[in-house]
Order: C-alpha cells, then sequence, then structure tokens
C-alpha cells in the first residue's frame, strides 16, 4: 500500500467517524479511567491502611487480594467478571459495563494501595518519632505529618497509574464495550480497512496520555528536588508580594 | 521532688539484651547527662522514659504517675516531656514558625495569635527570628536542631530529653546548639541529655551517669565521674574519649 493512499484512507475515515471515535470511544475510554482510578484510590487507599494494620488476619487477607490481582493477567480478571461472577450472584442486576468496571476498580485499587503504601512507609520514621513525642496522637501524626509528605511520594506513581489503566481500558473492546478500541472494531467493520482505524485510535490514545505523562514528568521533578518545600512556598511570596 | 523514675527497666532488641534493669530517679530542676560507648544503652534508656521504647520489663514513674500502665494515655503525659533527636527531625513541610506553632494549637488548644506570639518569642531566644516564614529546607544543620529545641519547648514542658542533639552536626555548628541547651539548663529545665561532648558534660550537668552493658555503671557529680573514676570500664571509657 502506498502511504499517499493510507494518508487519504485515514483522513477519510477520520472524516466519516470521528464522531464514532471522539464521542463514543474517547469518553467511555475516559469514563471507565475515570471510575477505575477515582475508586481505586479511594478503595487501594483502604487496602493500604488495611496492609498496614495491626491485625494479622487482615494484613493476609489482603496481601491475598494483592498478590491474586497482581500476580494474574487483568485480561482473565474482566473474564471473571465478566462471564463468571454475574452468574454466580444473578441477583446483583449489572450491566456488562458495570461489571468491567468493577473488574478495573479492584485492579487498580490493588496497584494503588501498594503505591500509597510505600509512599507513606518512605516518609523517615523520625518524623513519626518526632510528632509523638510532642504528644500528638498516632492518628494526629497520620493527619498532620506523614500524609503530606507521604503526598509527595504518591501523586507522580498515581498519575502513572492513570496512565495505565487509560490503556489497559482498550481491554474492555474485548466485550465490545464502548471504548476507543471498540470505536476502531466498529470502523473497521464498516470500511474493511484495518491498519486506519488502529492508527486513529493510537492517536487518540497517544493525544490522551502525552500531556499526562507530561504533567507527571514535572510533577516528578519538582517533587524530587530536596528543596522543592522552600521553592514552593517562596514562589507562593512571591505572588503575594506582586 | 522525683520527675521520672525508673524501676528496673529491661529492653531487649532480639537476642541482644540492651538494657539489664535500670533504676534511676531524676529530680526536678536537675541536669543530668548520660555519657557511655555506643551500643551500651543510652539512648535505648533515653527513648524509653517517654515510651518512644516500650520497657519489656520495669516501671517509669512520671510525676509520680505510672506511665508504663495499661490503660495509660502516654500522648497526656508526653505533651510535657520534650525531646530533641541526634537527625533534628524538624518538619520539612512546614514553616519555621508551623513548626512549633502545630503542636501547642492542636493539643493544647492554643490560639493562632497566641501560637504566633509564642513561636516569635522562642525563635527570638535561638536567634532565628529571621527565619520565621522559611522552610526548614533552607536551614543548616545547627538552625534545625536549634529550631528543634524550640519546637519541643513550646509545649512548655516539664523535662527536656536530648538524644544526642549534636552528634549529626559539623563540628563547626556544635556551639551554637551547646550554648541553646546551656540556657535552658541554667534556666532551670530539667534536663536529661545523652551526649558524647564530655566537655559539656561536665560543664552543665548537676549529675553524670556512665552506661554501658545495659545498666548505669557509674553515677555522680561531674567532678567524680570525670575526675575520680571508679569503674574500670569507665576509667577506659574515659582514657579513649578524652
Amino acid at each position: 500500500m502506498h502511504f499517499f493512499e493510507f494518508l487519504q484512507n485515514v483522513i477519510h475515515i477520520f472524516q466519516d467517524y470521528w464522531k464514532i471515535f471522539l464521542f463514543e470511544g474517547v469518553s467511555n475510554t475516559l469514563i471507565l479511567t475515570a471510575i477505575s482510578v477515582a475508586l481505586g484510590t479511594i478503595f487501594g487507599s483502604l487496602v493500604a491502611f488495611m496492609k498496614m494494620s495491626k491485625y494479622k488476619i487482615v494484613r493476609f487477607l489482603v496481601s491475598v487480594y494483592i498478590e491474586v490481582i497482581r500476580g494474574t493477567p487483568i485480561l482473565l480478571q474482566l473474564y471473571v467478571f465478566y462471564f463468571v461472577i454475574p452468574q454466580m450472584i444473578p441477583i446483583l442486576d449489572m450491566t456488562p459495563f458495570m461489571w468491567v468496571a468493577v473488574a478495573l476498580c479492584l485492579n487498580s485499587a490493588a496497584y494503588v494501595s501498594e503505591v500509597i503504601r510505600s509512599g507513606i512507609q518512605a516518609v523517615d520514621k523520625g518524623q513519626t518519632e518526632a510528632a509523638r513525642s510532642l504528644g500528638m496522637s498516632s492518628r494526629q501524626t497520620m493527619q498532620k505529618i506523614i500524609m503530606p509528605q507521604a503526598v509527595r511520594n504518591i501523586l507522580p506513581a498515581l498519575g502513572n497509574e492513570f496512565i495505565m489503566m487509560l490503556k489497559e481500558t482498550s481491554l474492555a473492546s474485548t466485550f465490545f464495550l464502548g471504548d476507543l478500541m471498540t470505536s476502531c472494531l466498529i470502523v473497521k467493520g464498516a470500511t474493511f480497512l484495518t491498519l486506519e482505524p488502529l492508527f486513529i485510535a493510537g492517536m487518540f490514545y497517544l493525544i490522551l496520555t502525552f500531556p499526562l505523562s507530561k504533567l507527571v514528568q514535572h510533577f516528578e521533578k519538582k517533587l524530587n528536588n530536596p528543596h522543592s518545600y522552600k521553592n514552593h512556598k517562596k514562589s507562593h511570596k512571591k505572588e503575594a508580594n506582586v | 521532688m522525683e520527675m521520672i523514675k525508673t524501676v528496673d527497666l529491661h529492653k531487649s532488641f532480639g537476642d541482644l539484651h540492651v538494657l539489664t534493669g535500670v533504676n534511676e530517679t531524676i529530680h526536678k530542676g536537675e541536669a543530668v547527662s548520660i555519657i557511655g560507648p555506643s551500643g551500651g544503652g543510652k539512648s535505648t534508656f533515653l527513648r524509653c522514659l517517654n515510651l518512644l521504647e516500650v520497657p519489656d520489663q520495669g516501671h517509669i514513674f512520671f510525676e509520680g504517675e505510672e506511665i508504663t500502665g495499661k490503660k495509660v494515655d502516654i500522648d497526656k503525659h508526653r505533651q510535657k516531656m520534650g525531646m530533641v533527636f541526634q537527625q533534628f527531625n524538624v518538619f520539612p513541610h512546614l514553616s519555621v514558625a508551623e513548626n512549633i506553632k502545630l503542636a501547642p494549637k492542636l493539643l493544647k488548644g492554643k490560639s493562632e495569635a497566641e501560637a504566633t506570639e509564642m513561636a516569635k518569642d522562642l525563635l527570638n531566644r535561638v536567634g532565628l527570628i529571621s527565619k520565621f516564614d522559611e522552610m526548614p529546607g533552607n536551614l543548616s544543620g545547627g538552625q534545625k536542631q536549634r529550631l528543634a529545641i524550640v519546637r519541643a519547648m513550646a509545649m512548655e514542658p516539664d523535662v527536656m530529653l536530648f538524644d544526642e542533639p549534636t552528634s549529626a552536626l559539623d563540628p563547626e555548628m556544635v556551639g551554637e546548639v551547646l550554648d541553646v541547651i546551656k540556657g535552658l539548663v541554667k534556666s532551670g529545665m530539667t534536663s536529661v541529655i545523652v551526649t558524647h561532648e564530655m566537655r559539656f558534660a561536665r560543664e552543665v550537668s548537676d549529675r553524670v551517669l556512665f552506661i554501658a552493658d545495659g545498666n548505669i555503671q557509674e553515677n555522680g557529680t561531674p567532678d567524680q565521674v570525670f575526675n575520680h573514676p571508679t569503674h574500670p570500664r569507665l576509667q577506659e571509657f574515659l582514657s579513649k574519649v578524652l
């Protein structure tokens, strides 16, 4: 195939089907990603604190969950939630889209929980000791001293998780759930062209992930700077003076 | 008046018996220095006094109340026991002023204005008033340690515990920190100071404890301990460090 012809096809497909790509594909991909990362972060925080629980049984159960999720392919997990669990619990009247969202959430939560846990444990132990020695409770110490510092370790990693998730939602197309890769399949069926829709979908994924990864890089650079606390504060001051 | 009293304190880390039944009483207004070889149990003993290390056996009384009991609210007692660490442990995400203001506001219900007033007063006393709005990342080691000292002072403690406060400092900064501690001692603050600065210990202490092999081997005035040591371990130790 000539490159020129390929480009022409891409342009034609884009002109004819951009609404499908944008309003179905991109929007569903973003919805799935947002749901799984948002709920994954909430649930993941919970899991992270359970992993640090003083009760052995809680730690054990949570470890099993994390190991199972991280040790099996996400596609397999999607199959389980798409086919097996709805049959086992037919009472739950949920759409396939919701089941896939649940699977992605649970997957995301396992990874996010490890990000959060390691972010918290990376804060110097001396910080806890200093806060406790002043008479702060463990809860106050966590809220006022540890978490504000842990967030700096967690945020960039969470951004990366968002990017990972955005790409992994493409697996929802296995069940034809309207995400960007599903749009790709639809257009492929309509035009009998393979490469061009793939190219367009790929461009959309890049447009979505590139700014995100730049943002993460920006944060990483800013947060890794040992004097970033001071820079941060100073820039505030300058703004106030202006 | 007895400020802190320990009865038969034992502490082990694994197979290592770090404290072997320490009995000691710190009186109100006293400045007590603790010297001794590394690994002898000095720091562990000090950290037991506010239960940063929980003793395996024995009792600790603070102002007449047992704090090693089961139903003790240790946070309440810790508010009256300031502690200064070898690694400073200032809170890097809070400004110099906020480092000082946080605990009094959170734990003693001080108003913002009261806390600010207090922070200014304390920073003035240690020559850091010009750093009021800075982030700790901008401070030198000596300045950080002086900040850590006044942070503890802001809780208006009845006793100050110093855990090798100058060991992590560059030599030229040791003096400024020792001067602050000296000032505190002179003002009558009950102080327990684990230190390697022999001259300082001799100069400021009312009493010197020599701790080696998990217990107090010698206990007396600076003159007795430094000029007329009786225990062979102490004689050997002094011959090495003086």
